[in-house]
């Protein structure tokens, strides 16, 4: 093989091999399912209409179809499912095996949802969790309403426990918000839960300065829940009357931000003895991140100003009466 | 007893020296409630310091501006200028005239006269105050009144971490400077002479 039949050659199968790689990313099926589920061709039988935007319906009888478009609610993102909690679940592991049948039968559409509890709960496997505290905490929070349930903020097909395993606390953070603003900044989804007739999520956070930077930075829960201690993201949600106003509840050495936001960052780096530091990777919060040295500092230099007037004075007092 | 007057102070110096004095005495008063918030005990409640705050920051800057272009303007400038010049020499005769002499009665080593308002203590003390210490407070200040357009990270930290250490840093300097002015404003003739000053424009010596 001369030399330039070699390097052609090796040009074919670096653009075939780098053609295969871009192919990969646009194929529906990707090996990384196979690595984390067994059922991933299983799932096709559902996710070939609900895996999709679009669906063809077919009337084998008339010889006739049209293409319909899939509910967004009833839509799995393949990515989003295989990467999820539940990501090495078969769809009949929650769903109804009757829902083989297309189109889907009446009974198997009013088919009762699994709840997080019914497998979650009162098993030690998932103690941890505190799966029940948060049951507990859902139904006095002011969610327990008729057509709530985990799922309204919880998508069981794409859930992530981001903060748990929080590397980048404005990823979880931006998360986390994104579940409560699904319903309280889209009225589609806001008129499902309630009669309110728009929704005026700025205008009623108008009092919050700088509304941008706390949005980006706290999750909503940081105000508008209870703290409690046990669980790691508080579930009760208190009613809107009942939210956070005070600014020093955050702003301030004692901030609830340590029993909220970074409750579980159990082992505080300490960074240059600010005071709650570990707020410090993600933020500063005036009046939480006081530096302990800084604040020392101050007041010496300060009393030793003050002393060195007052020295001075007695001098000048004691010289004026010399005179 | 021969009484020798010096019209020093104009009246738009005179103003702005006023609202830099008020807001900057808001600023400290409201800064050192933010720095120390308390869920019950702050000095001045939170939400009213962050407005007051804001308010008084906005106007400071202004201010500031109405001195830097106005010294640009007015022979006000001069009075900052040339502040290197056999600066330690003078440094040391004034802060010794400060330690000792002034207890034995000796006469000011720098005089006030028309073209030298200020000993060369204060000269450089009002040159790095002025012209140093106000640009970065009002630059970390406005850092933190806008978070949005601040780098994320400066110097391998936060840039809001930076900002405000900065920030509260500078701030804490003026304010000593602020008390050190406040206390050599009484080494005039009667400790109100030189507030009185400040008020009437005239600068007096008996």
């Amino acid at each position: 093989m001369s030399t330039s039949t070699k390097i052609l050659s090796f040009v074919f199968l670096a653009l075939g091999l780098s053609l295969l790689a871009q192919s990969e990313d646009t194929l529906k099926i990707k090996p990384s399912y196979h690595e984390v589920n067994y059922f991933v061709e299983d799932n096709e039988a559902c996710l070939t209409c609900h895996g999709e935007a679009k669906y063809i319906l077919e009337d084998p009888e008339n010889e006739r179809s049209a293409i319909k478009r899939m509910g967004p609610c009833k839509v799995v993102d393949r990515d989003k499912f295989y990467t999820s909690v539940h990501k090495s679940f078969s769809c009949t592991d929650c769903h109804s095996g009757d829902f083989m049948d297309f189109p889907h039968s009446i009974e198997s559409r009013f088919e009762e949802k699994l709840l997080c509890m019914d497998c979650h709960g009162y098993d030690e496997t998932y103690a941890k969790y505190h799966f029940e505290g948060i049951e507990i905490e859902f139904t006095e929070s002011a969610h327990n309403k008729e057509g709530f349930s985990c799922w309204s903020c919880h998508d069981p097909h794409s859930y992530k426990a981001f903060m748990r395993n929080a590397d980048d606390l404005a990823e979880a953070i931006l998360y986390d918000n994104s579940m409560c603003l699904k319903c309280h900044a889209d009225f589609s989804e806001f008129s499902m839960l309630t009669d309110r007739e728009e929704i005026v999520l700025v205008e009623s956070h108008a009092w919050l300065p700088n509304q941008a930077a706390h949005f980006a930075k706290i999750r909503c829960i940081e105000c508008h829940t209870e703290i409690n201690d046990t669980i790691l993201i508080a579930h009760k949600i208190m009613p809107k009357a009942s939210a956070v106003k005070n600014c020093t509840e955050c702003h301030s050495k004692d901030s609830r931000l340590m029993h909220t936001l970074y409750k579980f960052e159990s082992l505080e780096q300490r960074k240059g003895g600010f005071v709650n530091s570990i707020m410090i990777n993600n933020s500063y919060v005036i009046g939480a991140n006081q530096n302990i040295l800084l604040n020392r500092l101050s007041l010496l230099v300060f009393g030793m100003t003050l002393l060195v007037i007052v020295f001075h004075t007695y001098l000048r007092i004691k010289n004026q009466k010399k005179s | 007893m021969v009484s020798k007057k010096l019209y020093l102070y104009p009246i738009w110096i005179r103003l702005w020296h006023a609202i830099n004095a008020l807001t900057f005495l808001l600023l400290v008063a409201t800064g050192i409630s933010l720095h120390y918030a308390s869920v019950d005990s702050s000095l001045i409640p939170f939400q009213i310091s962050v407005v007051i705050h804001n308010i008084c920051a906005i106007i400071l800057t202004i201010n500031y501006g109405v001195f830097i272009i106005g010294n640009m303007l007015t022979g006000n400038g001069m009075f900052y200028s040339k502040w290197r010049k056999n600066l330690w020499p003078k440094l040391w005769k004034q802060f010794v005239f400060y330690a000792v002499g002034i207890f034995k009665g000796e006469p000011h080593p720098f005089p006030i006269t028309k073209k030298q308002k200020f000993n060369p203590l204060q000269k450089v003390s009002y040159v790095f105050a002025m012209y140093f210490g106000m640009p970065l407070l009002i630059i970390s200040g406005f850092g933190l009144m806008f978070p949005e357009k601040i780098s994320n990270a400066i110097f391998n930290i936060s840039g809001l971490l930076f900002y405000d250490v900065l920030h509260i840093i500078v701030g804490f300097v003026l304010s000593i400077f602020l008390v050190i002015h406040l206390y050599t404003c009484t080494l005039g003739d009667k400790p109100g002479t030189l507030f009185k000053s400040m008020i009437n424009g005239y600068h007096e010596e008996h």
